[in-house]
């Protein structure tokens, strides 16, 4: 089963309320299935950044048997708002 | 159950394994764990390595040369902050390792950090952390005076 960047986005959004997820299949630059993502939730307001980033882990537990490589950003809507402005 | 076989054989053979542990500056550290032939007793082990020091990390490779960008960006964050005396554990030389540490802290990925025994996270985290000056004041914490604040009072 190969992972599908489409996949990881509607799993993101459905469980972790995600309202912005960018997903780049970063394989070609590396040796085996490497993806970077970043996810925009406000779920993630008040959460420790390992905290979020575990949150993330969960959700693509599945997937991640399968991935090498994984990059994650997240970030409060907020946060996302004032990174979009720089 | 290969993997069986040769834990089985290595217990027979020493009851011990050794650890290569690099520092930033060259010098190599060599460090002790007793394998023991349970998965539990490999998580135990796990939990003694990373409470034996204050800064310690699983990454592939050796500070001296990692073999990964992750990993590399792990050991020259630590480096521009100052911080060289810390364990760093190269996955790649024992499968054991690698695959129980991602056990040991419900994670993923290789490199992961760890600050006075606790989980802080992989190369993403660290950089924020990095790039926010979280990290200068959790090294404080630990009582690690950042290279960065020095030359921070040196360009003033």
């Amino acid at each position: 089963m190969s992972v599908n960047p489409d996949l990881l986005r509607e799993k993101l959004t459905a469980e972790i309320g995600a309202i912005h997820v960018d997903v780049e299949d970063t394989s070609p630059n590396r040796c085996a299935a490497s993806f970077k993502v970043l996810v925009v939730s406000p779920q993630f307001e008040g959460k420790p950044l390992l905290q979020r980033h575990r949150m993330v882990n969960n959700c693509l537990a599945e997937e991640l048997k399968e991935i090498h490589a994984f990059e994650q950003k997240t970030l409060t809507p907020e946060q996302w708002e004032k990174q979009k402005a720089q | 159950m290969n993997s069986i076989v040769r834990t089985t054989a290595r217990c027979l053979r020493s009851g011990a394994w050794q650890y290569r542990t690099a520092q930033t500056n060259g010098d190599l550290l060599t460090g002790r764990a007793r394998l023991m032939c349970s998965s539990s007793a490999a998580q135990k082990t796990l939990e003694e390595m990373v409470k034996k020091d204050k800064v310690v990390v699983f990454i592939k490779g050796t500070p001296a040369q990692p073999m990964c960008g992750f990993s590399n960006a792990v050991v020259q964050i630590l480096r521009m902050h100052g911080v060289d005396s810390y364990a760093a554990y190269n996955v790649l030389d024992d499968q054991d390792i690698r695959q129980g540490i991602k056990t040991f802290s419900n994670w993923p990925t290789i490199p992961q950090v760890f600050f006075n025994g606790e989980f802080v996270g992989g190369c993403d985290i660290l950089l924020q952390m990095h790039q926010s000056g979280d990290l200068v004041e959790e090294l404080q914490k630990l009582g690690i005076r950042s290279a960065l604040l020095d030359q921070e009072k040196e360009s003033k």
